[in-house]
Parts: structure tokens; C-alpha cells; sequence
């Protein structure tokens, strides 16, 4: 219980520290410190859930399960490695003079308070103060998409801001449908809004109210999630935003508000006892999927590149999760897990090829492999993984999918393996010359700590060749939670 | 007995509307620093024309001369419709509130029609822009007509001035919303500043003007006393749908007093309103009227909305 | 039930709410930004009003402090900020041109009926006296976002998002006369520092583009050339 209130803390204090000397030279380093110190923390929670099992905090505000625990400590992990990186990434940057003191400062402190943002959505138990955070989230990473003041970072930042504030704002509506649901059955209060207490009683929650409700809450987070054609602004705030920020922006960020969606999805499912919410959150996933897929072929940008995969696999994980059923859920949320961190792999080394190339343009960047192998090895070795190739996790949770939507939707099958091909042969055809290409005159390797990558690729490969007990116990508790029934 | 108290009423109406006009003049006259005419000044002028002999073009056909009484012919019937200073008459049970906006049709069909009839040029635009704000405006006064149908389930006047009576004084916002763009027509229709300026015959900007523009004599008599009769029709309508209080529901002589008390009253009040806007406002360019005329009809739309979102229980 | 049924209070509320659409359309036919300004200040007001209102007649004494909220927020800090921003940029003179009037008008007229068929079954669940102006909530959050959509001026977007959040604000306080505090102080707070990020964003494109028509911001697309 003190690791959850410390969860939330350390990032606050955290925030507040870096607003005031997140400029200094060491800056880097305490914001690394702090995003270790929070992943053990999360590490501690986690340990308690598998112990006691679901932790609420008094007054029932704040509720960690299965479900939430291990998004946790993905976010704790994903946080610090992606601030391991950014240590020597935005010193590079300053020193090429495209950052400022007070951005420096700006940058440290919003990436704490980003992360905090990230754990209060998880963690709490209150639909409204998700909402809340949720903005906050928008709100907290919104100045650094226009952090090097260009003219198409402030143009991505103004998109993202605009877009994810009206699309937000269809998800308040939903919230505040939801609390009107719960309120008709009187008696409940302020409790009403408490995720834990609408669970309890979905059966009694009037069902035309909350299709409605659903429907407003997926336009809204589903905005967050990226899903077609709400998807706009990702690709922008991924490509103009500084590096670490596009890392956990697509690890993070997207995650989370899929976490929301999904959240909401088990209150309906309790109370309709139709399959709409399913059938909305299978079909915007399966067009985000595709859209993403073809659009993957016309990039010129290597951010925008991965950025387009993002949206591609959350459409999967959207679709996997409204199709339902304990096999589709158990592959989304591992899918959730390995999308997650070969993602943020992937952008780091994204961010050093592109500081090695001096450009994010896919016909400018030649040659990493010889430049520095580190860099070629890992964006190599990172999209293979994203692209579903076995012995990766991404494989092992795509294959899951595929069997599942066989025994369910067999005619959706084939549009799956389709839209993955497409994707796979946009992802290699841009890889190709850019790993092995003939690199410039004069290209000149950069200084990079590469064990984040090693890290995130490493455990990737891991959970595609065994998945450990402990973490599919989580997995099998949560789909439990989620789906109502262990998956064979 | 009855009938004879309606035709009674009508001729009162009728004899009332060229005071109505004085009034407003007079107001004007006094709030722009002028010195007014006299209030009846509009009965000599409609004296005089009736005393002079009318010149007719030689183009003009039978229709110029035929226009006039129908113009004149369809106010006065309007007239007879609307409750003026007592509701049940027996001439406002035969017609409704669609049957009076088709008299205001009616009328300004043939003024259009006379207006084209000679051939000039300026009879011709002034009833192109004519039509075109009566195209915009008719839509609107139904869409307001409309909006006070539905609350009070009927489309008669007299039916519909005893349910807002009986429901005594309820604030509702389809009401305050049609009042509003009824007020608006009201000026588009009746050629008030700042659609129309009755007082000019500036060639860029009139509209109602340049339609009769060639008559003279009697006819002209006929056609100025017909707008006085319009105009006085609006507001009674405006008075007594929207405040109805104080209209007599009997024809006892003490009732039919304080009737007709009341409505001098309310017409006294709205009097002065005109004429304050017309000098507060400078008169639109023409582009800007279909604007203004939108506005109106917005504001009716926004009454019958209200009135079905807020007010109607489900 | 009949609006004859309700008394002066409730009366009062309803004809408040039709006011708060009628303010919508106003802001959706103004071309000045200073009118702008003031038709959502009075929205806010409106907004304000409705929320005080209410909790004198459901004696909700929660609801004062969030019409306290409101009125602070709404209808003073933010116009006054937003004037002030304007005279700051020099853009007060500037007129925008409305696209599309008619249309505008008749797409607004269309979305109120449209949200008043989609909360039709919300309502008849209800028993509050505010439940009918649950449609005018929506109805207000619809009309903002085609304020963002029929308009180019980024201050005008902003208004637009504003006046999206008085819809939602006012969807809460009538069908479950408003949300537990927590969230709605949370929800006070991220407008406030959206309201003060947006400040910022107008210099930073104005910086950028030499002007606040979002229109110019075009160099990202979705395939690149």
C-alpha cells in the first residue's frame, strides 16, 4: 500500500524538483534516478498484488488488480530506460543547439509530470479522475511535441492539442453518462463513479444508457488510442516531437487509453447484454489496422514510418479486445506488452539514426549498419520483432490472435494475414537500404547507451520463446477479470 | 348581432391603423429633436389623395388598376381575423392563422404584380426585392406561427389567446424565441428601418417604394392605407398573442371598454419601441437583409426547438 | 410533464438553457473576435446561472460552489484572458470571414435535433426537472465543435473548445446535477492550464506562420510529397 502512494509521489516530487533544476547539467541523470527509483517502487506494488491481491487505498479512490499491476510496471520500465536514453540524446541535442536551458527544464519536469499522469490513469479506481488524467497526459506532453519551436512541430502540437482535447471531450460525455447510469440506481453517491462500484452493480446499469455512454467514451479515448480516422494527429506529434517522447508516447500513452477503453468495455459487457461495444471497438480496430497498414507504404519520414505501425498494432489489440473471449484477450494483452517495449526500442534507435544521418528522411539515412552496428543491428533486429517474425513476442501474440479470430470470426481471418503482409513489406522495403545502403562521406558515429535497446529486445525475444509463470498468472487473472473465464 | 360587432370592430381597426402611423411618426419626430405633425396628419393625407384624380400609364393593363382594392381588400379581411379588442368573434372562428398569412400573400402577390404591370424599370426591381424578402420572411413568420400552434394545440387565434390565458404566466422560451423573430419579420414585412425606409424614395435602397412608385389618386390612398392597416396588424398580433391579458371575452359593454383600453395601451407602448429601434439602427444594405431575415427565422426555429426539446414532457 | 407544471424556478432553468443554444448560434454567426469573446463570456454566465439555480431548487449545496467554479472560469478569467491575448497580438481589428452562413446555420440547426434523438432515451429514464436540457448540453458541446470546424482563427478554436467544455459542465449539472468534486475540481484544473497553453500556442504560431489563421499550418499531411 505505501509503494502505491509512493508511486504517485516520487513523480510528483519529481516534477516539481526538475521545474526548478531540470536545466542543470546532471538533470539527466536525476531524471534517471527517479524513473529507477519509481520502477522499483512498482516493482515493490507488483509484488504485493501477487501476494495480497487487489490493493485498494482507503476512501477507494485508487485500485490495483491484475489487470492494471502489470501496465505499472511496464510504464515504470518503459519509463526509465526511455529516460536512460534521453540522458545523452537531448545532451546531444543541446549541444547541436536546437534546445535551450528552459526547454532542458521544461522537457525534465513534463516528463515526470507525463509519467505521473501514466500511473494516476492506471492506478486509479474513479472514472472521473481518469478522464482527468487523461488530459493531463495531453496537457503535460503537449509543449514538448513543440519543444524545437519548428514550424511543423508547433503545427503537430497545435493538431494534437486541438484534436485530443475535442476528441477527450466526447469521453467526459461518456463519464458523465456513466455517472447518470449509476445514479438511477440511487443511493450510491460520490461512490458512483468508482470503477469497482459501477463493476459491481453493471447488471442493475440501465443497458440503453451505457451503449450510448460506450460509444461516446471510444470516440474519446479511442481518439488517444489512435484509431481511424481520429488517428491524425499521431504521426505528426510522433515525428516532430523529440525521440523519447515519441518512444513513450507510442509505448505508453497509446496503452493506457486502450487500458481506459477497455475498462469501460467490461462495464458494458456486465450491463448490455448485446455484443455492441465489441463489434465497435472489432471494427474500428480492423480499419485502424488496415488504414495504417497501406499508409505505412507512403512515408517519407522514418518517425512517421514507425508511428504508422503504432497506429497498425493498436488497431490489432483494439480489434483482439473487442472480439472478446479469453484466447483474443490474453493475446491483446500480451500484445499490449511487447508492442510496448519493441516499440520504445524502436524509437531510441530511431532517434540515434537519425542524429547519426543529421535528418528523419528515409532516403537520407544510408548505411547505419557500417556507421555503427549497434544502431543497424538493433533497428534491424527491432522491426523484425514488430513485424511478427518468430522467435519474438510480437509472433507469439499475433499467432494467438490469428487462432482466436479463426474460432470466432473465420472470414476475418484472411483481412489479418493481408493487412500484416502489407504492413511487413512497408516496414522492409524503407529498412532495407537504410540498414544496408552505402553510407555517406563522412558519417560519423554517435555516443549511445545501448543497453536499453539490448534490454527491451532482449526481453521481447523472451517472452516469445517462454513467458515466464508469474507473468502469465497476471495475464491469465486479468483475461479472467476481462473476459470472465481462463484461457485454455 | 355578433357579426355586426365583428364588422364594427374591423371599421374600428381599419379607422384606427393611419392614428397608429401618426403616433409613430410623432414619437420619431420628437426622439430625433424634430417638430412632429400632427397625429392626423395621415387622415389628411389619404383625404387629399382620395379627393385627387389617379393617373394611369398607358401601358398599364387592367391589373394596375384591379391591384389596389385587392391590396386594400385583403388588409381589412386580415383585419377582421385577428382579435382586436375582443377574441371569439365570429370572424376569427371561420379563419385561422394560416388563412392570415395567406391574405398577407395574397395582398402583396398582386402588389408585385402591379408593380411589373407598367413596365418601368424601377416597378420591376422593387418587386423583384420584394418577393425576395418575402421569400425569406414567410418561412419565418410560420416557423414563429408554428412554434405558438404547438404549444397551444390549435391554429386559431382566439383558441390559442385563451390557453396562454389559462396557463397564466409561464416563462417559456419557445415564446420569448418567436416573439423575437416574429418582431423581426414584422419590420422586414412592413418596410420599417432597418429592412425598408418608408420616408425615402432613394433609388439604391427602396424597396416597398419603388413598387408603386406609378400610382397616384385613390389608388395610392388605397395601397398607403392597406401598409398602416399591416403594420397595426402586426402589432396587435405581437400584443395580443404574446400579452393577451386585459382582451375582452364577452361583448359586454364594460368588458369591450377595458378590451379596447388595453389594446390602445399595448399598441400606445409598441408605438414608441418602433420608432426608439429605427433610431437607434441605420438602415442595412440590401446584401445584409437576407442576413437579418435568416436571423429571424433562426430565432423562430430556435422557439419551435425549445419548445419540443424543453417544454414538452416525454 | 408539461412545462406549465414546473414552478418559476425550474421555469427559469429551462428558458436559461434555451438562452445557452440561443448563445451558441450567436457565436457561430459572429465575425469579430471581440464579440466572440463576449457571446462566450455570456455563455459561461448562462452556464453559471442554470448551475446556481438548480442547486436552489434541488437544494444540492455542492452546486454553488461549482457554479461559483463556473462563473470565475467561464464567464471572467478565460474571456478576460482571451482579450487580453488579443490586444496583446494586435488581432483585434480583424474580421473573419464566415464561410458558408446559411449552411452553418442549417448544419446547427440539424445537430440540435440530432442531439435532442440521441438523448431522447436518457431523459425519459429522469426524473429531474433539468433533464430535458440534458439535449441543450449536448446540443451546446455539437455547435462548439462546428465553431471549430467552420472557423480558421485559432482564438476562434479556442473559443470553440471552450464552449465544448460548458457543454459538458452543463451536461453534468443537468442529468446528475453534477459530478463528485473531486472531478470536477480536476476537470477546473485542466481547463484552466489548457486555457493557459493555448495563450502560449498563440505566440508560438504567431511566430511560426506570421499569423493565427490554423488554416496556413499545413505542411504536415497524412502522405508525404
Amino acid at each position: 500500500m505505501i509503494a502505491l502512494y509512493l508511486v504517485l509521489l516520487v513523480p510528483l516530487l519529481g516534477m516539481a524538483f526538475l521545474a526548478s533544476f531540470g536545466h542543470r547539467l546532471r538533470a539527466g541523470r536525476v531524471n534517471v534516478l527517479i524513473c529507477v527509483f519509481t520502477f522499483v517502487l512498482t516493482l515493490v506494488l507488483a509484488v504485493d498484488v501477487l501476494i495480497d491481491g487487489i490493493i485498494t487505498l482507503p476512501g477507494k479512490q485508487f485500485r490495483v488488480d491484475a489487470f492494471n499491476v502489470y501496465l505499472i510496471v511496464l510504464t515504470g520500465f518503459v519509463g526509465m530506460t526511455t529516460a536512460i536514453f534521453s540522458g545523452p540524446y537531448m545532451e546531444n541535442e543541446r549541444n547541436h543547439g536546437r534546445l535551450n536551458d528552459t526547454r532542458l527544464r521544461l522537457y525534465h519536469a513534463m516528463y515526470q509530470g507525463f509519467m505521473l499522469s501514466m500511473y494516476l490513469v492506471l492506478a486509479t479506481n474513479n472514472m472521473g479522475i481518469l478522464w482527468v488524467s487523461m488530459e493531463g497526459a495531453t496537457l503535460a506532453t503537449v509543449l514538448l511535441v513543440s519543444l524545437y519551436r519548428t514550424p511543423e512541430s508547433i503545427e503537430a502540437a497545435w493538431k494534437y492539442f486541438i484534436l485530443c482535447g475535442v476528441g477527450i471531450a466526447q469521453a467526459l460525455f461518456g463519464t458523465v453518462l456513466l455517472y447518470f447510469a449509476a445514479n438511477q440506481m440511487g443511493g450510491l453517491g460520490d461512490r458512483a463513479l468508482l470503477w469497482s462500484v459501477l463493476y459491481e452493480h453493471a447488471s442493475q446499469l440501465n443497458p440503453t444508457v451505457m451503449e450510448l455512454a460506450f460509444v461516446f467514451l471510444l470516440v474519446g479515448y479511442g481518439t488517444k488510442i489512435g484509431l481511424a480516422p481520429l488517428h491524425n494527429w499521431l504521426p505528426d506529434a510522433h515525428s516532430e516531437g523529440p525521440t523519447p517522447m515519441s518512444a513513450v508516447l507510442s509505448g505508453l500513452l497509446l496503452n493506457d487509453a486502450l487500458y481506459a477503453v477497455v475498462r469501460c468495455k467490461m462495464l458494458v459487457d456486465g450491463s448490455v447484454g448485446s455484443p455492441l461495444a465489441g463489434y465497435l471497438m472489432m471494427g474500428f480496430g480492423l480499419l485502424s489496422f488496415l488504414v495504417a497498414a497501406l499508409f505505412l507504404h507512403r512515408q517519407r519520414d522514418i518517425k512517421r514510418l514507425f508511428s504508422y505501425s503504432s497506429i497498425e498494432h493498436m488497431g490489432l489489440m483494439t480489434f483482439a479486445f473487442g472480439m472478446g473471449g479469453p484466447l483474443a484477450t490474453f493475446a491483446a494483452l500480451l500484445h499490449m506488452t511487447v508492442h510496448s517495449l519493441t516499440k520504445s526500442a524502436i524509437f531510441v534507435t530511431v532517434g540515434h539514426a537519425a542524429q547519426i544521418a543529421r535528418t528523419q528522411k528515409i532516403e537520407h539515412i544510408r548505411g547505419l549498419i557500417k556507421t555503427q552496428p549497434v544502431i543497424g543491428w538493433g533497428l534491424t533486429v527491432g522491426t523484425l520483432a514488430i513485424a511478427g517474425f518468430p522467435p519474438f513476442g510480437v509472433f507469439t501474440s499475433e499467432f494467438l490472435l490469428l487462432t482466436a479470430t479463426m474460432h470466432i470470426h473465420p472470414w476475418l481471418t484472411p483481412l489479418l494475414l493481408l493487412g500484416i503482409g502489407i504492413a511487413f513489406a512497408g516496414l522492409f522495403r524503407n529498412l532495407q537500404p537504410m540498414v544496408y545502403g552505402l553510407a555517406p562521406q563522412g558519417q560519423k558515429a554517435v555516443k549511445v547507451n545501448h543497453w536499453p535497446i539490448m534490454a527491451h529486445l532482449g526481453l521481447v525475444l523472451w517472452l516469445g520463446l517462454a513467458i515466464p509463470g508469474f507473468l502469465s498468472d497476471w495475464f491469465n487473472q486479468a483475461t479472467n477479470l476481462i473476459a470472465g473465464s481462463f484461457p485454455q | 348581432m355578433d357579426w355586426i360587432l365583428a364588422f364594427l370592430e374591423t371599421v374600428l381597426f381599419a379607422s384606427l391603423a393611419p392614428l397608429l402611423a401618426g403616433w409613430i411618426k410623432w414619437v420619431k419626430c420628437r426622439l430625433q429633436n424634430r417638430k412632429a405633425p400632427s397625429l392626423v396628419q395621415p387622415y389628411r393625407e389619404l383625404a387629399k389623395l382620395f379627393r385627387k384624380q389617379p393617373v394611369v400609364a398607358d401601358s398599364a393593363s387592367w391589373l394596375f388598376e384591379f391591384a389596389p382594392y385587392v391590396v386594400f381588400a385583403s388588409a381589412v379581411l386580415s383585419a377582421a381575423i385577428v382579435p382586436f379588442v375582443a377574441a371569439h368573434m365570429p370572424t376569427s372562428a371561420i379563419a385561422d392563422i394560416i388563412v392570415l398569412v395567406g391574405f398577407f400573400a395574397l395582398g402583396r402577390f398582386f402588389l408585385a404584380l402591379a408593380g411589373m404591370d407598367v413596365g418601368t424599370a424601377f416597378g420591376g426591381m422593387g418587386s423583384s426585392r420584394e418577393m425576395t424578402i418575402a421569400s425569406l420572411a414567410e418561412p419565418a413568420m410560420l416557423m414563429a406561427v408554428f412554434t405558438l400552434a404547438m404549444s397551444a394545440s390549435t391554429t386559431n387565434l382566439s383558441t390559442a389567446i385563451d390557453y396562454v390565458l389559462n396557463s397564466g404566466l409561464v416563462l417559456r422560451p419557445s415564446f420569448i424565441f418567436a416573439l423575437a423573430g416574429l418582431l423581426l419579420v414584422a419590420v422586414a414585412e412592413t418596410g420599417r428601418i432597418p429592412v425598408d425606409n418608408p420616408a425615402t424614395h432613394l433609388e439604391l435602397t427602396m424597396i416597398h417604394e419603388a413598387m408603386i412608385l406609378e400610382y397616384s389618386g385613390r389608388h395610392l390612398a388605397f395601397i398607403e392605407w392597406a401598409s398602416q392597416i399591416r403594420l397595426m396588424l402586426y402589432g396587435v398580433l405581437i400584443a395580443n398573442i404574446f400579452l393577451p391579458w386585459g382582451i375582452a371575452h364577452d361583448f359586454s359593454p364594460q368588458e369591450m371598454g377595458y378590451g379596447f383600453l388595453a389594446i390602445m395601451a399595448k399598441l400606445l407602448v409598441l408605438g414608441i419601441i418602433l420608432p426608439v429601434c429605427e433610431t437607434l439602427f441605420a438602415k442595412m444594405r440590401l446584401f445584409r437583409v437576407p442576413e437579418f431575415l435568416g436571423f429571424a427565422y433562426l430565432l423562430s426555429l430556435l422557439g419551435m426547438l425549445s419548445h419540443i426539446i424543453l417544454e414538452v414532457g416525454n | 410533464m408539461d412545462i406549465t407544471q414546473y414552478t418559476f424556478y425550474e421555469q427559469a432553468i429551462l428558458f436559461i438553457a434555451a438562452l445557452v443554444v440561443f448563445t451558441s448560434f450567436l457565436m457561430l454567426a459572429q465575425r469579430s473576435l471581440f464579440g466572440l469573446i463576449y457571446v462566450f463570456a455570456w455563455q459561461g454566465l448562462m452556464v453559471s446561472m442554470t448551475t446556481a439555480l438548480s442547486a436552489y431548487v434541488t437544494q444540492f449545496h455542492h452546486l454553488y460552489v461549482s457554479a461559483l467554479i463556473t462563473l470565475v472560469l467561464k464567464a471572467i478569467l478565460i474571456p478576460l484572458m482571451l482579450h487580453r491575448l488579443i490586444i496583446r497580438l494586435d488581432i483585434h481589428r480583424e474580421v473573419e470571414t464566415v464561410l458558408y452562413p446559411a449552411y452553418t446555420m442549417t448544419a446547427a440547426a440539424a445537430l440540435v435535433m440530432f442531439s435532442y434523438y440521441v438523448v431522447l432515451p436518457i431523459e425519459q429514464l429522469s426524473s429531474l426537472a433539468t433533464r430535458n436540457t440534458i439535449a441543450v448540453s449536448l446540443a451546446v458541446v455539437l455547435l462548439g465543435m462546428l465553431l471549430m470546424i467552420s472557423r480558421r482563427q485559432a482564438v476562434t478554436h479556442v473559443v470553440g473548445f471552450m464552449s465544448i467544455e460548458n457543454g459538458l459542465f452543463f451536461a453534468a449539472v443537468a442529468s446528475t446535477q453534477g459530478m463528485p468534486m473531486v472531478v470536477e475540481l480536476g476537470i477546473a484544473f485542466d481547463v484552466l492550464v489548457a486555457a493557459v497553453l493555448f495563450g502560449v500556442f498563440f505566440f508560438h504560431i504567431r511566430s511560426s506562420i506570421d499569423s493565427l489563421d490554423v488554416d496556413q499550418l499545413n505542411r504536415l499531411s497524412e502522405v508525404e510529397r
